[in-house]
C-alpha cells in the first residue's frame, strides 16, 4: 500500500509539473498550448545530447535549452497572435507542435532511442521492508521544491503578484500598469523550466525517446487540469495527483483479467468525479475569464 | 489652473457607428470633471480612449501637453493615469491588500513601497479591517470601495472613474461621493467621473461635460448644466433638477 502511494506521488509529481506548465499559460493568456509536449521532447533529446556529462550539468543545460525554446516560441509564434481568440492560439500551438515534431524527426529519425540518464539514481533503497526507488524519491522531492518555489514566487515577488493578477483579469492588470510582455514571457519561462524537469524525469522513468514522446504527457496534463478544475492554478496540481492516484491504485488492485481496462476505468472515474463536481475538484464555479 | 489632460478633435468609429465625434475634453490639475450623458452617449468609450484601451480613429490625447495617443494602457498607468471599470473587476482570489499592491508593483514600485501605499490607501477608504480578506468574500458595496482604493494606490495624477456608484443604494451613493471627495482632497489629482446619478455628479463636480450621441452637448459649471434646456431635453424628462 505504502509503496503504491509512493508510486502515485511520484507519477502525480510528474503530471503536476506538466499540468502546471500548461495551466499557467492558460490562466494568463487563454492559451491551450499543445506545443508544451514538444518542449518535453526537446528536453528529452537535449538530455540525450549531453549524455556523458555529469548529471547536474546535463540537467542544468537541459533546463536552459528548454527555457530558451519556450521563450522563442513565445516571441516568434505566440506574441504576434496575442489577443487573438482561444481557437487561433490553439491552432498556432498545433502548428508549432507539428513543426517541432517534424524537426526532431528529421534530425533524430523516427526510431526510438534509449538513454540511461540516472545511473545510481536507478537503484532502490530498502526502508522497513519496502523497496523505494531513489528516482521516485528524487521526483517527489524536486517537484515539492519546485511547487513551493513557484508558490513563493507568485506570493512574494512583484513579478509573481503581477502574474497572479494577470491570470485573474488580464485587462484589469494592464489598466494597473502590468506589462503584458514581461508577465507572459515569465510565464513561458516557468512553463519551459517545468517542462524540462518533467522531461528529465520522464526519460529517467522510461529510458526511451521518440519524436512524439511529448504527446501522451501533454494529454495527461490536460486531463489533470480539467479534473482539478479551471480557474485556479493549484487545482491543476491537485488534479494531477488525483489522476496519478487513480491510475496507480487501479494498476495495483485490478484483477489481472481486468487489467487491460485500466485506462478505461481511470477515465470512467474522472467522468464520475466531474458529474458530481462539474467545475473540477477545486475549480471555481464561474470558470475562467479570458 | 493648468491643463492636465486634454483631447483634441477625438473621434471613434466602430464600422458605421460613430461612438465619439470631435470631442474636446479638458481636465485641469486638481479638478473634478463630471462626465454625463444619456445611455450610448459615448462616456465609457471616451474613458477607454483616455486610459489607452481604445485607439481613437481620429484625434489626439495629451497629458501635460505631451501627446500620448499611441501609448498603451500599462504605459499610461505608469504615467499616472488610473482608471476603474463599471464592473469592479477585483482580483477575487487575492486579498484586498494584494489587490492594492498590484497597482503599485504594476507601475514599477517595490514590494515594500507597495505594502506601505496599499495600507495608506486602505486607511483612507476606511478598509484597513478588510485588508487580509479575499476580495471575493467582500460584500458588493465594499468591493466597490476596494476598487477605488486600488485605483488610487499608485497615487495617480489622473483618476478616471466609470460609474463608481453603480448598483449602490442612495446612502451608499452619497458615501461614495464623499469618498471621491476625500480622495481628491488627499491626492490632489484630477478626476474624471462618469455617473448615472445626475444629482450626485452635479454635487460632486467642479465642471460637467455633457455628451450626447458621441458629441459634446455642453461643458459648464454644475449650475449652468442643471438649468440648461438642451441638457434637460437630451435626458428626455429624466430628472436633472435635484
Amino acid at each position: 500500500m505504502a509503496q503504491n502511494l509512493i508510486n502515485a506521488l511520484s507519477l502525480g509529481s510528474l503530471y503536476a509539473l506538466i499540468a502546471l506548465g500548461i495551466a499557467l499559460l492558460f490562466s494568463i493568456m487563454g492559451l491551450i498550448n499543445f506545443a508544451h509536449g514538444e518542449l518535453i521532447t526537446i528536453g528529452g533529446y537535449t538530455l540525450l545530447a549531453f549524455h556523458g556529462l555529469p548529471l547536474a550539468v546535463a540537467v542544468a543545460l537541459t533546463v536552459a535549452v528548454v527555457v530558451a525554446a519556450a521563450l522563442t516560441m513565445e516571441r516568434l509564434a505566440f506574441r504576434p497572435a496575442r489577443g487573438a481568440s482561444g481557437e487561433t492560439l490553439l491552432m498556432t500551438s498545433f502548428a508549432l507542435s507539428l513543426l517541432v515534431q517534424g524537426g526532431v524527426l528529421l534530425k533524430e529519425g523516427a526510431d526510438p532511442q534509449s538513454v540511461n540518464v540516472l545511473g545510481s539514481l536507478g537503484a532502490s533503497v530498502d526502508v522497513g521492508g519496502m523497496t523505494i526507488g531513489k528516482l521516485d524519491v528524487a521526483i517527489i522531492g524536486v517537484t515539492g521544491v519546485l511547487l513551493i518555489g513557484l508558490a513563493w514566487f507568485l506570493r512574494a515577488t512583484p513579478l509573481g503578484v503581477q502574474m497572479r493578477a494577470a491570470a485573474e483579469d488580464f485587462t484589469m492588470a494592464r489598466a494597473l500598469g502590468v506589462r503584458a510582455d514581461r508577465v507572459v514571457a515569465t510565464a513561458f519561462g516557468v512553463s519551459g523550466a517545468f517542462a524540462a524537469v518533467a522531461a528529465v524525469f520522464l526519460v529517467a522513468r522510461t529510458g526511451t525517446l521518440t519524436p512524439s514522446m511529448g504527446l501522451t504527457p501533454v494529454l495527461l496534463g490536460f486531463v489533470a487540469i480539467v479534473l482539478g478544475g479551471l480557474g485556479r492554478l493549484w487545482a491543476a496540481a491537485i488534479g494531477a495527483y488525483v489522476l496519478a492516484l487513480l491510475s496507480v491504485m487501479l494498476q495495483a488492485y485490478l484483477p489481472t483479467g481486468l487489467a487491460a481496462y485500466r485506462d478505461a476505468l481511470v477515465y470512467l472515474g474522472i467522468i464520475v468525479i466531474l458529474l458530481f463536481r462539474p467545475h473540477g475538484i477545486a475549480g471555481r464555479p464561474q470558470g475562467v475569464r479570458v | 489652473m493648468s491643463l492636465l489632460l486634454r483631447t483634441r478633435q477625438l473621434s471613434v468609429r466602430f464600422g458605421g457607428l460613430c461612438a465619439l465625434d470631435g470631442v474636446e475634453l479638458e481636465l485641469g490639475a486638481g479638478e473634478i470633471l463630471g462626465l454625463i450623458g444619456p445611455n450610448g452617449a459615448g462616456k465609457t468609450t471616451l474613458l477607454n480612449v483616455l486610459s489607452g484601451f481604445q485607439r481613437p480613429t481620429v484625434g489626439e490625447v495629451e497629458l501635460d501637453g505631451r501627446t500620448i495617443t499611441r501609448w498603451d494602457a500599462p504605459r499610461r498607468a505608469r504615467a499616472g493615469i488610473s482608471r476603474t471599470f463599471q464592473d469592479v473587476r477585483l482580483f477575487e482570489e487575492m486579498s484586498v491588500q494584494e489587490n492594492c499592491e498590484v497597482a503599485v508593483v504594476g507601475c514599477g514600485g517595490r514590494r515594500s513601497t507597495a505594502r506601505t501605499q496599499a495600507t495608506q490607501a486602505l486607511e483612507l477608504l476606511d478598509l484597513q479591517g478588510s485588508a487580509h480578506v479575499l476580495a471575493r468574500d467582500l460584500p458588493y458595496g465594499l468591493q466597490r470601495r476596494v476598487g477605488l482604493a486600488r485605483a488610487l494606490c499608485a497615487r495617480p495624477r489622473v483618476l478616471l472613474l466609470d460609474e463608481p456608484a453603480a448598483g449602490l443604494n442612495d446612502d451608499e451613493s452619497a458615501a461614495m461621493a464623499e469618498t471621491v471627495r476625500a480622495i481628491h482632497a488627499e491626492l490632489g489629482c484630477g478626476v474624471v467621473v462618469i455617473e448615472h446619478d445626475v444629482r450626485m455628479i452635479l454635487g460632486l463636480s467642479h465642471r460637467v461635460h455633457v455628451l450626447d450621441h458621441g458629441v459634446t452637448l455642453r461643458v459648464g459649471s454644475p449650475d449652468e448644466i442643471r438649468t440648461d434646456p438642451d441638457v434637460v431635453t437630451a435626458y428626455l424628462g429624466e430628472e436633472v433638477h435635484a
